[in-house]
């Protein structure tokens, strides 16, 4: 079966495995010159992924022939989730795949948290269908929870307990024996980098450092189902792209990732399909390029216009000189965006027309086009 | 003892790591541990041999006579037993609930909230068990020093009969804690435990209060508590002991069950 704790981790232990320090060493480099090249390999990529698992390979199997296989992690219908008169999830429908990454994204207060908390059996549903490894969670809570490992959107780090008890206690609570809790807690200290603060006090880690120690303590009893919770709000750059890489790598041994994020570009470097949530409702649902070939064009031209240079020309104005330049034009207080097959063409369209921005992009179009696109500028708290 | 009443072991296993949890955290400040043993001791000096001494025989009710210090020694073990439960599960609880958020991380293993809720009763009798042998083997010893503040074998049934006090009220103060929302709270728990240390036969026999108070002291917890230790402790056991025993049993048992209710309640939202 996809997603066996047994197996699959079984060959991270291995003594191939890219975890092990001496060969990490050796990979590094190569991994990050690859990191780039990853995003264009994305499709291939998810195929490889979904597909099954024997030993240290992975091989891809015709969807029609393994039904069983295909059938999914997660599976939600019509998922209802009120508090009191609230409805904070209203009726959505998604399936999560086993090896697939799957995000939830959207702003503030979509629903994405309370969704995670009802697959993570900690929410009862309100109404609709919802399955996790084919279980209910009202009923088979424990057994899901099992197999689940699960990183909160807020660190619940044990506070009076060192870096390593708190994954030793972990591991107990779901029934390793101490010895066995301790290897791993081992081999996943250093998995995120933390061996060196083994031994300190949680509260002193920086935010970076407890997330990295969540991640941990969520892998202790080595899960097949990975639930995020916004893994990398907060953190500085290098510590979201250490997370990232670490989650790829999960991603890679076959652990089916779900995770929510209103970072854009975080649901494109980690999710092979996601969907788009507003006001409790999935508004949009694909692969990061579909969203964005769907949603948006191509590229943004992006004018920005010092007030000053323009005193004669109102904002109406402004938009009206460049209606026809691209499919859409959006209008914002001190820039104007193109969106546009050709953002040169456009550019030079635009002058033409005696336009004269104190600055000129042109930019691939991004999720982020896409998600302010689908769920609007203004703040919805 | 007391384990192999609730359930079978395999059930309390579970339990047991949250009693594991407490120990680790517990391993490097073993101080705190062992400060709350010499407590009910100096009462005993104070008052038992303090007081004591200004005081003559106090009687028992059934005709049977004892000296202060043998008077109150068996209520010290049931205040102690209960002061013990009551803390730990009201402000250590408490603490963990709202501000640790350890049970907040603990719902995404297997475990239930009932494994919680046993968990930390356990935990709290089995830190209420480290004094209740210590008092005793301190009682114990005066005892074969000829004070006669252990007159007989059955006051080695103290022990159990202390977990039993302990189980009552750990049960109940987590039930009660769950209902509690800020720190200030706890001034009224302590409006309701400080009385029962004082007045609950512990110090003095309720002969002295009118018949209905009489009847309203023997319905506290504590009053039952000590009625039970006292017995047994000077050697003077009657039928009543059976509704002490079954009384904090009960209390204890419907405190879990109301404990893991409120848990649902408040961390599976």
């Amino acid at each position: 079966m996809i997603g066996a704790p047994e197996g699959l981790w079984a060959t991270a232990r291995s003594s191939h495995d890219p975890w092990r320090p001496a060969e990490r060493r050796r990979e590094r480099p190569e991994r990050r010159r690859e990191r780039p090249e990853r995003r264009r390999e994305r499709p291939e990529r998810r195929r490889v992924a979904s597909g099954v698992q024997t030993g240290r390979r992975r091989y891809h199997r015709n969807v029609a022939d393994t039904p069983e296989l295909q059938a999914p992690l997660i599976h939600a219908r019509g998922l209802t989730k009120c508090f009191g008169t609230f409805t904070a999830v209203d009726g959505i429908d998604f399936d999560v795949a086993p090896g697939e990454a799957f995000g939830f994204l959207g702003p503030n207060g979509a629903g994405k948290t309370s969704t995670m908390r009802m697959i993570g059996t900690v929410s009862p549903v309100t109404s609709g269908e919802l399955t996790v490894f084919g279980l209910d969670p009202a009923r088979d809570g424990a057994r899901i929870r099992a197999r689940l490992g699960v990183v909160p959107q807020a660190d619940t780090l044990d506070n009076e307990l060192s870096v390593l008890e708190n994954l030793l206690i972990y591991g107990r609570y779901f029934g390793l024996s101490w010895s066995e809790s301790r290897r791993r807690a081992k081999e996943l200290l250093e998995f995120v980098q933390l061996t060196e603060r083994s031994n300190d006090k949680v509260e002193p880690l920086s935010g970076g450092m407890k997330r990295r120690l969540v991640i941990a303590r969520s892998l202790i009893n080595e899960p097949s189902l990975l639930l995020l919770d916004e893994p990398t709000t907060g953190l500085d750059p290098q510590a979201r792209h250490l997370l990232w890489d670490r989650l790829y790598r999960l991603k890679q041994r076959g652990v089916t990732l779900c995770l929510t994020t209103h970072y854009m570009d975080e649901a494109e470097q980690l999710c092979d399909r996601l969907v788009v949530m507003d006001q409790a409702k999935i508004v949009a649902e694909g692969s990061p390029r579909q969203l964005i070939d769907k949603y948006v064009t191509k590229e943004v031209l992006e004018l920005r216009f010092n007030r000053a240079d323009n005193e004669t020309d109102d904002s109406a104005h402004l938009g009206n000189r460049l209606e026809g330049l691209a499919e859409r034009v959006e209008q914002l207080p001190d820039r104007v965006l193109a969106y546009t097959a050709d953002g040169e063409a456009a550019s030079a369209k635009a002058h033409e027309r005696g336009l004269r921005p104190a600055s000129v992009l042109v930019r691939r179009s991004s999720l982020e086009d896409v998600f302010l696109r689908l769920t609007g500028r203004s703040l919805v708290e | 003892m007391l384990a192999v009443r609730i359930s079978p072991p395999r059930i309390l296993s579970r339990p047991a790591l949250i009693v594991q949890r407490n120990m680790l955290v517990y391993r490097h400040s073993s101080m705190v541990i062992i400060s709350g043993f010499f407590e009910p001791l100096f009462y005993l000096f104070s008052m038992g041999f303090g007081v004591g001494s200004l005081i003559g025989n106090v009687s028992l009710g059934n005709g049977t006579s004892v000296s202060y210090a043998v008077f109150v020694a068996p209520a010290l073990l049931a205040s102690a037993a209960m002061n013990g439960a009551i803390y730990e599960t009201s402000n250590n609880f408490f603490y963990k609930l709202k501000y640790a958020k350890l049970y907040d991380a603990i719902i995404s293993t297997p475990m239930s909230l009932t494994d919680v809720a046993r968990g930390e009763v356990m935990w709290a009798l089995l830190r209420g068990s480290l004094y209740a042998i210590g008092f005793l083997a301190v009682i114990a010893i005066l005892g074969l020093a000829g004070t006669g503040l252990m007159s007989s074998p059955l006051g080695l049934l103290a022990f159990p009969a202390s977990m039993i006090v302990g189980y009552g009220f750990a049960g109940a103060g987590l039930a009660a804690t769950t209902f509690v929302r800020k720190w200030r709270d706890f001034d009224y728990l302590q409006l309701a435990i400080m009385p029962m240390f004082l007045f609950s036969g512990t110090f003095y026999p309720i002969d002295a209060y009118p018949p209905a108070l009489q009847v309203f002291v023997q319905c506290t917890p504590l009053y039952r508590g000590v009625h039970l230790i006292r017995a047994l402790t000077t050697g003077t056991p009657d039928p009543v002991l059976l509704i002490d025993v079954v009384y904090l049993l009960a209390m204890g048992t419907i405190g879990l069950a109301i404990t893991s209710r409120r848990l649902g309640k408040l961390l599976l939202s």
